[in-house]
């Protein structure tokens, strides 16, 4: 089978790493950049993270000086949202979308490139910011807050959220149309991937929901450089207007965030516990269920900016309705868990990580859902500790599993096990050691966005920077192991771990083209158990296609 | 920026589908023709919300604001847009008989109706712009007034760019002889397109002008 795999490669021409640099209409080429330049990103807004955390482990502002802490926290919350986790979520679907559903590029492939070619842009913009005073009004940039300080720094953050917006927009379009009209013949939407249902419902966020912060965005940059005045109380417009419009998209954009990769752990916890998926269709379904609360619930984020009672209910109420199929979710990767012969290798264990961390940053969100603690809580760190919970704990977690479990498939070497381990053991420290006591921070009443504080919430907040940089280590293990397995890991198979999805079926790294031929569904993506000891053997795949064309 | 964006993502989208359209049946093996046209209606869907969160916040505006329009607002004229909506709704018509026209492989008169709906686009921002000039009032006179020169100018940067793509359409008739009875799919998307603008006139006419 290796020596199979190492012929098809030979003879397939592969791409050079200079491709990677260029305007390539390669759906592979295309997901890898915008892995990679979102991983850089990542350890921006994580040295920024790491600046604001020795801050804040005195009371006193010593460090940096609050304007620089205030852009650092802006531009920290931007990056690691528009720059990192959302194309994140596109770079695994660029990458696997026309392999799980067998065909051999994107419906729009120039599209595709135009929409990542402008995410670099947008982040350039962003960090520029720093020549011309960066944003200070946090990554929300409520006016009348976002008016008053440096007009240019704000107009840049605003120029990198329209170019980052369009991407994501262009890339949705192109998710949809090729789930939905290029599968191979006999894929119908029941037996395709979870994942590709997960892209579905994400891309139909985005193409509902991003336009919408485009728009308030056009109008905040009205305000800022023409003088209008639609959120400037002082010209008779009104802030509350910007709040609604930029949390219709905002609320939504946690979901945008986190369904991909809820996509991803159904894809590894299926085949690392060798179970079918349980629940396939609850799942697939429950996917749009979020999408389509997620659309609904988005004034949850304003019960203290004098929405009137009757609203607060319906949106607490919404809100705690999305803990519904998200529970479902959650019960069924529990379920394909049970019994299943769980192999405990990184992807495994992150999609542990993922699942213990999310749950509490969900139970959290069901607790700020509820007005009367909301009120109570508000703008302290336990809302901070809890959305850290969902985006790091929860997507961040998903997303190092993805990285560990497509690794092989994307560059055709195994990662360092080992190394991996340690990658997921410090994380897992690091997240809960910084994450945790800003729950207690906040109940105890730290407002969250200050860069000084009262004495009393010292020693949690040394417990938490101490976690930080617990964090900030982490990375390292995981930079050498992606660059050692990368060159001297071990040659992967082309399916090294027995999985049953579509991209699985060719070389690793898939040629050019994808697949030598149109690949064959002989079963569903999660039927382990049909003798799936030996699919990666070329002979039985062909007996079993022949057997399935007899039957 | 404005001016940044929404023609980046439009011409983005039209350049990639005309590139599968002419470079390629490798996207269209899996027997789906439709492939190019769902794409567009997806972009539009998009655009139908960035002028939904317009909209929503002009009408917020409106129910909450004390008076509306503020005072000392002047009176908008309804003789002068009321032509150019007319003018505008009339050129889908006028646009739709030239895609009937290549569908029976007529390309003179795919290129006589998409020219009269070209000029009728350009009496239409014509009419804009007087209108514009006419008006005693500026884009930062009051709420009301930023909130009709956004509106309508960014509707207006939209029939632009609608008038754009049709006169690609004209050029790559005229010069390339692109489109045929069964390959038409340009002039399709420049229609789409253009019917949405009118659409969405049709709801900021009502919204800001009558309502």
């Amino acid at each position: 089978m290796t020596i199979a795999a190492e012929n098809l490669t030979a003879n397939h021409p592969r791409r050079k790493w200079t491709d990677y640099f260029t305007f390539c209409v390669d759906h592979k080429v295309i997901g890898i950049q915008y892995l990679v330049s979102s991983f850089v990103f990542f350890f921006v807004g994580g040295a920024f993270a790491e600046v604001m955390r020795t801050e804040l482990a005195t009371p006193d502002p010593d460090v940096v000086p609050p304007e620089l802490y205030n852009q650092l926290m802006t531009l920290h919350g931007t990056i690691m949202i528009f720059l990192w986790i959302v194309p994140a979520g596109a770079a695994f679907a660029n990458y696997l979308i026309p392999l799980m559903v067998g065909t051999e590029d994107m419906a729009f492939p120039r599209l595709n490139a135009v929409a990542f070619w402008l995410t670099p842009p947008g982040g350039i913009l962003l960090i520029s910011s720093f020549f011309v005073g960066a944003p200070q009004a946090g990554w929300t940039s409520y006016p009348p807050l976002s008016l008053l300080s440096g007009k240019w720094g704000e107009e840049l953050w605003i120029l990198s959220l329209l170019l980052v917006g369009t991407s994501s927009i262009l890339g949705a379009i192109n998710f949809v149309t090729t789930i939905l009209k290029m599968r191979i013949k006999d894929m119908d939407l029941h037996s395709m991937p979870l994942f590709c249902w997960a892209m579905l419902a994400t891309s139909s966020l985005i193409l509902l929901s991003t336009p919408v912060l485009a728009a308030a965005l056009i109008l905040l940059s009205f305000d800022l450089i023409a003088g209008t005045s639609f959120f400037n109380p002082a010209g008779g417009g009104d802030p509350v207007v910007y709040q609604h419009l930029f949390w219709f998209y905002s609320h939504p954009a946690v979901y945008i965030m986190i369904l991909p990769f809820f996509g991803v752990i159904s894809e590894v916890i299926p085949v690392h516990a060798r179970k079918p998926i349980f629940g396939y269709r609850a799942i697939a379904y429950s996917s749009l269920a979020i999408s389509f609360l997620g659309l609904i619930v988005w004034a949850h984020h304003m019960f203290t900016s004098g929405t009137p009672g009757w609203l607060r209910m319906f949106f607490m109420a919404t809100t705690m309705l999305i803990a519904v199929p998200t529970g479902i979710k959650i019960f069924s990767w529990c379920g394909t868990l049970w019994g299943g012969k769980i192999q405990l290798n990184s992807a495994m264990l992150f999609a542990f990580g993922f699942l213990s961390s999310f749950m509490i940053g969900g139970l959290t969100g069901v607790m700020v859902a509820s007005v009367p603690f909301d009120i109570h809580v508000h703008d302290t760190y336990f809302v901070v500790g809890h959305f850290h919970y969902v985006l790091f704990g929860g997507s961040a977690f998903a997303l190092f599993s993805g990285v560990y479990h497509w690794f092989p498939k994307m560059t055709g070497r195994m990662v360092n096990e080992p190394l991996g381990r340690l990658h997921f053991i410090l994380t897992f420290i690091g997240m809960n050691l910084t994450f945790m006591p800003m729950h207690e921070l906040g109940l105890m009443g730290m407002n969250r966005r200050i860069a000084l504080y009262d004495i009393e919430f010292q020693p949690l907040n040394i417990l938490s920077t101490i976690g930080a940089y617990t964090l900030a280590v982490s990375t390292f293990p995981f930079v050498i192991n992606v660059f050692w397995s990368l060159f001297k890991g071990e040659k992967a198979a082309r399916n090294p771990w027995r999985a049953l999805t579509l991209e699985w079926q060719t070389a690793s790294p898939p040629i050019i083209e994808n697949f030598e031929e149109e690949p064959v569904l002989w079963c569903g993506p999660y039927d382990f158990g049909i003798d799936t000891e030996l699919v990666d053997e070329e002979e039985t795949v062909q007996t079993l296609i022949a057997d399935a064309a007899g039957s | 920026m404005l001016s940044i964006t929404i023609p980046m993502q439009t011409s983005a989208l039209s350049s990639d589908l005309n590139s599968t359209y002419t470079s390629g049946e490798t996207h269209s093996h899996h027997g789906h023709p439709d492939l190019r046209m769902f794409g567009v209606v997806l972009f539009l869907v998009a655009e139908s919300a960035i002028f939904l969160g317009l909209f929503t916040a002009y009408l917020i505006y409106r129910s909450v604001m004390p008076a509306w329009p503020p005072e000392g607002t002047p009176e908008l004229e309804l003789l002068l847009p009321g032509i150019n909506s007319v003018i505008l709704i009339s050129s889908s018509f006028v646009m739709h008989k030239g895609q009937a026209a290549i569908r029976n492989n007529d390309n003179a008169g795919l290129q006589k109706w998409f020219g009269l709906t070209a000029i009728m686009g350009i009496i239409f921002l014509a009419g804009q712009m007087y209108e514009y000039f006419h008006l005693e009032m500026g884009l930062t006179t009051n709420l009301f007034a930023s909130c009709f020169y956004v509106l309508t100018g960014f509707h207006g940067l939209h029939v632009t760019f609608g008038l754009m793509l049709i006169l690609s359409v004209l050029w790559r008739s005229r010069r390339v002889g692109h489109y045929s009875s069964n390959s038409h799919f340009g002039v399709e998307a420049a229609e789409l397109y253009w019917h949405f603008v009118d659409v969405i006139w049709i709801i900021l006419f009502i919204l800001v002008y009558l309502l």
